[in-house]
């Protein structure tokens, strides 16, 4: 709980001259949790939007919530922040009833003062927080107050974004500054021989810098073009020991028990004990695979360092400032508290990309170049061929059917870590993790995560499936010594699984000749499971039937079988090219007490784009030479011409705990396009992306 | 070899490189940071500004290409009655999460409907195509288009 480590009011909520500040150690990354905070406090408060603030979020003043990842700010930053405004509200209530008299209940909240109708005292709220006593703790089990009219404050810069106003990292732009860009060697194996000292010169002759460390290498200088240029031409210039080159692993192949670490997964958690036997004879089997696919964030990785020889100030998109400060002052021989590092927005990440490592290598730049900001931007070839990506996974699932119900289920999942995060840990795991430490003089190994034992953490993450199925048999089983660098990507193994469990009750359904809502409520005792599969199929019998050629797929996930339930139906067609176009998505969602709808379908409507794209489209491919997909054209992704019509429904519990819903929707997504490309065609696509080449491949499998 | 460039109703003497993607003119030169920089390969069109009203990918294409031509970026696209509509329409689908792609999308759809004032939902998905959104806005964008069309 985010309220243990930081007890106190004023750790979240502190007055200024004319502003409420907020703070919070959960960063924003388009999942609208500024947004969020601010309607919180205004629900408590009462205070308008223009008299609330979020504090800039930074290293020494922020709150450390850790990682902003696991759709977790909501449930943990947000529960803080808000039993902090309730105390908050309680405390000014009773300074008010001491001063002016009354009972508690006299007093009402409005538009930023405290008023007792009837008469003509008002009180300023934010003056009168500002006696607020610095130790006031916060009380966790104060009842929150809603007002009757909900407060929908509007996105915070979604007005300046319209206008080209909203200042991301890559746009600012300081006196005295310099631009920086990286010259990548051609893989990950490969390490730098020797460069052409003329080449040298003259980029030195223009006035610009080369850094070099071993085998990291960066061109800065002040303007940017003439950097990328001379970034370019010194690439050019280098001569690169490649090694073996890059393993060309069949990665599907190695994805096997004899490479693995094997857990039994009981209750979402991992054991260390045998692995108990596979199923007898199942009735059904398949083996699903996700190759690995990469964040991809629209704006390659920038960071901002400035070093005066005393501190070292770094601005980055990073999703978690602290571990990356303590990973950034032990790589560099600093005390952390020399290290501030700010958050400043990038473009959207969807988990662990090059942020940090960007971070780290402006940092490097800038105690090159003492004094003087640096810039770092990463260009578009070395985002796709350098930041972590997800690991590829495979399932296999086989099942016992009975009576027309699933009897015994078996899943077992396959992959590399999805722990790359530079977090402090042994063996100095925070530096390890950071990818220039490979290639400088003084290199550190790559890191070897151990395996996660944590809940529904990693791979494992809704491997067990939410059903009520009598026997199961549930194994992670993590594979190392893969070719890539990986780390978490939105649902980290919740894809891979949902796809795999949701292929699997489609296909259950239909050898048991049963409709797949009913067969999936046979397994189910959630009653709020059962309702949002009550509210989908109701969705869908308003529509239209379906035209010939059109398939339909739903599926069922709850994300960690603990937050934001959610049942779809995509709707689509295979066309004569083996093109799967989406027609339409109809989503049910029950992610509890609902504090922003509108944010919140935008997290599900964003997670199934993203998902239809993982689906559909993405998937990295590599020779012993380097990463092939470097750009969007050999990456390529879903764009605007394959935009289904959205219908979402939420199911609002204003009696229970909000939980998160960024990663709720894209589990469920996969497995419904997988299930609608059967419906339609008779096709069981396994592995994705469903491409016309794949599915062109199962049409001749069959 | 100076070369001049109208840029939202101003006109820029421009000395830099004859090489240089107007992209690196506009945001590290003139310090309009509006438009954005995403691929540097017009894949993805962040980058898109209008150029005598037709939509330009600005991360490639040399300024020597632009001497004398008319360009509209995202700091000038509120100008026109349309670019203020598209602006708002938006702003009221909220039709964004992390915002990269929203400057390229805005002066897309300006464009978009100052050519045909009611383009088709084909038509529009075909117009922003070149454009990435990776945060998965694309249903709000197409929102906002048809409410500024219907504004």
């Amino acid at each position: 709980m985010s309220i243990d480590a930081y007890p106190h009011v004023s750790d979240w909520l502190t007055p200024n001259d004319s502003h409420l500040l907020i703070h919070t150690g959960k960063v924003d990354i388009g999942q609208r949790i500024s947004t969020a905070l601010v309607r919180i406090v205004q629900e408590e408060l009462a205070l308008p939007a223009s008299q609330l603030d979020v504090a800039p979020v930074r290293t020494g003043c922020a709150p450390d919530e850790g990682i902003t990842s696991g759709s977790n700010s909501i449930e943990q930053s947000g529960s803080a922040v808000a039993a902090a405004a309730a105390t908050l509200r309680r405390h000014l209530l009773k300074a008010v009833v001491d001063q002016h008299g009354g009972t508690l209940s006299d007093w009402t909240l409005e538009a930023g003062y405290i008023h007792r109708p009837g008469t003509n005292i008002r009180i300023n709220l934010i003056s009168l927080a500002r006696d607020l006593p610095p130790d006031l703790p916060v009380d966790p089990d104060l009842a929150r107050h809603m007002p009757d009219t909900p407060p929908a404050p509007d996105m915070r810069g979604m007005a300046d974004m319209v206008t080209g106003r909203f200042t991301f990292l890559h746009d600012i732009d300081l006196p005295g500054m310099w631009h920086a860009r990286r010259v990548s060697p051609p893989h990950a194996r490969a390490s730098l021989q020797d460069i052409d000292q003329t080449v040298l010169d003259r980029i030195t002759g223009d006035g610009l810098h080369v850094v070099r460390d071993g085998s990291f290498l960066a061109v800065t200088g002040p303007r940017e073009w003439a950097v990328v240029k001379a970034a370019t031409r010194l690439g050019l210039a280098c001569t690169w020991d490649t090694g073996g080159g890059l393993p060309e692993t069949n990665v599907f192949a190695h994805l096997a028990p004899e490479n693995a670490q094997r857990f039994p997964v009981v209750n979402g958690t991992p054991q260390k004990a045998p692995v108990p036997e596979p199923l007898d004879a199942p009735d059904l089997s398949g083996r699903f695979e996700r190759p690995y696919q990469m964040h991809g964030a629209l704006a390659p990785s920038a960071a901002l360092a400035e070093w005066t020889g005393e501190r070292l100030f770094v601005k980055s998109h990073s999703q978690g400032i602290y571990p990356l400060r303590e990973a950034i002052a032990d790589s560099l021989g600093l005390a952390p508290e020399q290290v501030e590092i700010s958050h400043i927005p990038g473009s959207g990440c969807y988990g662990h990309n090059a942020a940090d490592d960007a971070a780290y290598e402006a940092a490097l730049l800038a105690m090159a170049h003492p004094n003087t900001p640096i810039l770092l931007k990463w260009s578009r070839e070395d985002e796709h061929a350098w930041e972590p990506y997800a690991p590829a996974m495979a399932v296999q699932v086989d099942a016992k059917l009975a009576n027309g119900r699933i009897a015994a289920l078996s899943a077992e999942s396959y992959g590399d870590t999805h722990r790359g995060r530079p977090r402090p840990g042994p063996n100095r795991a925070g530096p390890a993790k950071l990818l220039a430490n490979r290639f400088r003089a003084e290199a550190m190994a790559p890191y070897i995560s151990p395996p996660n034992m944590g809940n529904h953490a990693g791979m494992h993450r809704n491997l067990d499936p939410v059903y009520d199925i009598p026997k199961t048999r549930l194994v992670k089983n993590l594979v190392q010594s893969l070719p890539h660098r990986t780390s978490a990507m939105r649902c980290l193994g919740a894809v891979a699984n949902i796809f795999a469990l949701e292929s699997m009750m489609d296909e259950a359904a239909r050898t048991a000749s049963a409709d797949p809502f009913a067969f999936r409520r046979a397994h189910l005792s959630d009653q709020r499971a059962i309702a949002v599969l009550d509210a989908l199929e109701k969705r869908l019998s308003a529509l239209p039937p379906l035209t010939d050629g059109m398939g339909r797929g739903i599926a069922y996930a709850q994300y960690k079988n603990a937050m934001t339930r959610v049942g779809l139906a995509i709707d689509l067609t295979v066309t004569e090219k083996a093109e799967v176009e989406l027609r339409r998505v109809t989503l049910v969602a029950d992610a509890g007490r609902v504090i922003d709808p509108d944010g919140l379908v935008a997290q599900l409507e964003g997670g199934i784009m993203q998902a239809a794209s993982w689906a559909l489209y993405e998937q990295l491919a590599w020779d012993r030479n380097g990463i092939i997909s470097c750009d969007w054209d050999s990456y390529p992704v879903i764009r605007f011409d394959n935009v289904p019509d959205f219908d979402i429904t939420l199911l609002n519990q204003p009696d229970q705990r909000s939980v998160g819903a960024g990663e709720a929707s894209p589990g469920p997504t996969v497995a419904a396009i997988a299930n609608a490309i059967f419906d339609a065609t008779g096709l069981r696509l396994r592995r994705m992306p469903f491409t016309p080449d794949a599915i062109t491949q199962a049409a001749l499998d069959l | 070899m100076n070369r001049s460039l109208t840029i939202n109703g101003i006109r820029h003497d421009i000395t830099s490189d004859p090489d240089t993607p107007l992209v690196y003119v506009l945001r590290d030169e003139l310090k309009l940071k509006g438009t954005k920089l995403g691929c540097g390969l017009e894949q993805c069109g962040a980058c898109a500004v209008m150029v005598d009203g037709k939509v330009v990918l600005s991360c490639v294409s040399p300024v020597d290409m632009f001497d004398g031509k008319d360009i509209t970026t995202i700091e000038g696209i509120a100008a026109t009655e349309i670019g203020q509509r598209v602006q708002q329409a938006f702003i009221d689908e909220t039709a964004a999460q992390c915002g990269y792609c929203t400057s390229g999308l805005v002066v897309a759809a300006t464009a978009l409907l100052a050519e045909n004032p009611a383009p088709d939902s084909d038509a529009t998905k075909a117009a922003l195509t070149p454009h990435l959104c990776r945060c998965g806005s694309h249903p709000r964008v197409l929102n906002a288009i048809k409410r500024a069309i219907e504004t």
